[in-house]
């Protein structure tokens, strides 16, 4: 059962590393416009520049 | 115009100290439209950011003061055919934006805990059939413990604090069951952990909230887009209005900035801004969005105006009384009130089941303590079972099932072109029986049309329409349309009161009122018809003007009738005006002439009768009876205070929108009753198990998802009628824009 020592850690740092990135994403707006984002896929807005 | 306009009311400052303005966009309907509004606006100098928001069809500008203004981002935004209007947000929207983010971030915290404690119990769930150690399964209990009560403490928030609100109001809402099965469950099991015992519920306490929360982010979010709708339905209608300052200069201003003693002018054509008395000129204005009469009234100095009213030929200098939300008849705002109140008792299906669902929970948990304790089996094990019971039967699949249906049968409204104002309306929707219409503006269009432009030459139509052109008033507007001109006569010019003429190929063209066009004075030809004449050298034409019914007014009548729902017309308007309309659409229950109070009335008889009536109106005189009916509907171009009362507003020109949306709230109900159903049946079989004591945390989880799943998934089922529906009105729109582009 020795492999618990590493494997426990690992899985509850995943697991905090997936809460960080979906705070995160909350706080920098993705979550504001959730149709927007599946019409912009088409846009090349962002190569012409 | 060479108006300066003034938009300083609504702009904000970023910390930067740059200019940021929200604009609510009409007809961004296309992947492409966003590029192109996007661009548009970043293509004004001193633009540093535009973005816009596609769910809630607003786009949020940011410039550097001295480089740029307001009025250049409008200008660049029309000139490429978006309707762009200034726009406020509202304190309540800003709060219910907030509260969504707070419950997903709870929602957020809680799935990571239930993530990870799901893999320990896993482990213990599996381990109790094959090897697992007692040392290693109280570790995994400790880790669990560990994880879940910080999880719960933030993430149950949102039922704590309801459920104290409740109790300290000695009342019993379904948060309280919520909040004592989580904290027992945790409580509980944190005992058995320092026990050593075999059984923890860790993870039915943060499984449980975890769905609790999705249910309740749903919901949240669904009352954030009706409230995006409602207010950007608000600032779309938004019409400016021209302020005269103390040097006699125009400044234009949103209707939004206009305060009670400022003196505006309204040209014709324009409507009136607000409650207003007249200080100098005449013209005559249409008030049929206010009284439901179709026939213009003269209106000079010392006469009263009122807002929203359309005014004719001639301009108006006038000081407003009641400006913005104040603007109304007070008798109209009395019994608005009133109405409302009679309405307010309406108990939505979720609360009347969680009245009932409560008490019952609570007291079968004691039921259970009592007997288990009565029957001698030790008070570790009578305790420990009662919580089973509230655990399983903490409800989860009873708070998704009306928030999950609702939020699909939204979704497909506004598709449809149905924008809901309240969030019971379904289940109102859904219990219709009878349809009372008004007919002004409502069955039929809101603007006049020719009625006879068939029997008129094609070349003298022509000819009159482009007359028409350089006129504002309403029946010079309609000619305008009916003949599809758009290049007015250069030389035409316009007599107040009378009429248009120019000179066409040398000869004196006129168009306007009989002694005009000096032609004799005919008999009306109607009760609801105004006529307009032409006359062309020796030719002449009289053109037949009145309200056109919407273009499937009959066939939403029949289909009303199909479905066994009652049908009655009540209009403001003379009952010689009504009478055909109620005849063309063979109507046989019609009033005419109905005041305000007079309907609310009839809608009372109606219902004292056992009816569940919707009212669809628009004008000021319906809004009483649209706040005081079972349900109400309003077209979207409605006077402000029709639509405030109204439980949805539908878009376009025609009224299948009010049958489909009658449609689709009894199959929205029907699911809604389904999955309390559901609700009742999983609680029947996982109950009595709870109650013997054969409920362990493997079972309870099992059957706490499942139940929450099969909900969800019912109500996925009100997608299909949804999706069935004809798209309206409100997609047609990105045609106009396909071929704009195909132009450009």
């Amino acid at each position: 059962m020795n492999v618990l020592v590493y494997l426990v850690p690992l899985a509850l740092l995943l697991g905090g590393v997936w809460l960080g990135m979906f705070l995160w994403s909350m706080r920098a707006g993705q979550y504001d416009d959730l149709e927007g984002a599946a019409w912009r896929i088409l846009s090349d807005e962002d190569i012409r520049k | 115009m060479a108006d300066t306009l003034d938009l300083s009311h609504f702009i904000r400052r970023t910390d930067a100290g740059d200019a940021t303005m929200d604009f609510a966009i009409d007809g961004a309907d296309c992947a492409a439209c966003i590029d192109d509004i996007e661009s548009s606006a970043r293509d004004v100098p001193g633009v540093v950011s535009a973005r816009l928001n596609v769910g809630s069809r607003r786009l949020s500008v940011a410039w550097r003061d001295e480089a740029c203004d307001a009025q250049s981002v409008l200008e660049s935004l029309a000139a490429r055919g978006f309707r762009a209007h200034p726009f406020e947000l509202h304190r309540l929207e800003a709060e219910d934006v907030r509260q969504t983010r707070w419950l997903l971030r709870c929602l957020g915290v809680a799935g990571f805990a239930m993530m990870n404690v799901m893999l320990l119990s896993l482990a213990v769930w599996f381990g109790a059939v094959s090897d697992i150690g007692p040392e290693t399964r109280d570790f995994f209990h400790w880790l669990s413990a560990l994880l879940v009560m910080p999880a719960a403490a933030y993430a149950g928030q949102p039922f704590f604090r309801s459920a104290l609100a409740a109790l300290r109001a000695r009342k019993l809402n379904m948060d309280v069951p919520i909040s004592l099965g989580v904290i027992l469950a945790i409580g509980m099991s944190l005992y058995e952990t320092l026990n050593h015992a075999e059984h923890a519920y860790f993870d039915s306490a943060i499984m449980l909230l975890v769905f609790l929360l999705a249910g309740r982010a749903l919901d949240q979010m669904m009352r954030v887009r009706m409230r995006t709708a409602a207010a950007n339905m608000a600032a779309l209608k938004g019409d400016l209005a021209h302020r005269l300052g103390p040097g006699g200069e125009i400044v234009t201003i949103p209707v939004a900035a206009l305060r009670a003693g400022d003196c505006v002018m309204v040209r014709p054509g324009d409507r009136v801004p607000g409650d207003a008395l007249v200080l100098s000129g005449a013209s005559c204005v249409d008030e049929s969005a206010i009284t439901g009469e179709t026939l213009p009234r003269e209106i000079g100095p010392g006469a009263k105006a009122w807002a929203g009213s359309l005014s004719g030929q001639g301009a108006l200098t006038l000081r407003v009384t009641a400006a913005g939300e104040s603007s109304l008849i007070d008798d109209v705002r009395r019994l608005v009130e009133q109405a409302s109140e009679v309405k307010s008792r309406y108990r939505r299906l979720a609360d009347r089941a969680s009245a009932i669902y409560a008490p019952l929970v609570h007291l079968t948990a004691l039921c259970t303590l009592a007997f288990w304790l009565l029957a001698g089996a030790g008070a570790h094990f009578a305790i420990v079972t009662a919580i089973a019971v509230l655990i399983v039967t903490c409800p989860c699949a009873l708070a998704l099932a009306v928030p999950a249906v609702q939020v699909v049968a939204t979704g497909g409204l506004f598709r449809a072109g149905v924008y809901l104002n309240a969030s019971d309306a379904i289940e109102r929707f859904a219990e219709i029986d009878h349809v009372v219409f008004d007919k002004t503006g409502t069955l039929t269009l809101p603007a006049p049309r020719v009625a006879n432009a068939h029997e008129i030459p094609a070349d003298l139509l022509a000819l009159a329409a482009r007359l028409a052109l350089s006129s504002r008033h309403p029946l010079a507007v309609a000619i305008a349309r009916a003949g599809g001109a758009d290049t007015p006569f250069a030389d035409a010019s316009e007599t107040a009161g009378a009429g248009v003429s120019a000179l066409v190929g040398g000869v004196e063209a006129r168009l306007g009122g009989a002694a005009f066009c000096a032609m004799a004075d005919e008999a009306p030809r109607g009760a609801d018809v105004s006529l307009m004449r032409l006359r062309v050298g020796g030719r002449t034409a009289t053109f037949e003007i009145r309200q056109a019914l919407r273009a499937d007014a009959c066939q939403v009548i029949a289909d009303l009738r199909a479905r066994n729902i009652g049908v009655s017309i009540l209009s403001g308007d003379r009952p010689d005006a009504v009478a055909p309309v109620a005849q063309a659409l063979g109507v046989s229950d019609w009033r005419g002439g109905v005041k305000p109070d007079e309907k609310i009335a009839f809608i009372n008889q109606l219902s004292r009768a056992g009816r569940r009536v919707l009212m669809v109106g628009d004008g000021l005189n319906d809004a009483p009876a649209l706040a005081g009916a079972h349900a109400s509907m309003s077209p979207i171009d409605a006077v402000d205070m029709a639509r405030a009362g109204a439980d949805a507003m539908f878009l376009g020109d025609r009224l299948a929108p009010i049958v489909l949306a009658l449609d689709l709230s009894r199959k929205a109900r029907a699911l809604m009753r389904q999955n309390l159903w559901l609700a009742v049946v999983y609680n029947a079989v996982a109950v009595p198990l709870a109650v013997a004591g054969f409920v362990t945390p493997l079972i309870a989880a099992l059957a706490m998802s499942g139940s929450s799943i099969l909900v969800t998934l019912n109500a996925l089922r009100a997608r299909s009628s949804a999706r069935a529906a004809p798209k309206s009105a409100a997609r047609e729109r990105p045609v106009a824009a396909t071929f704009r582009k195909a132009g450009a």
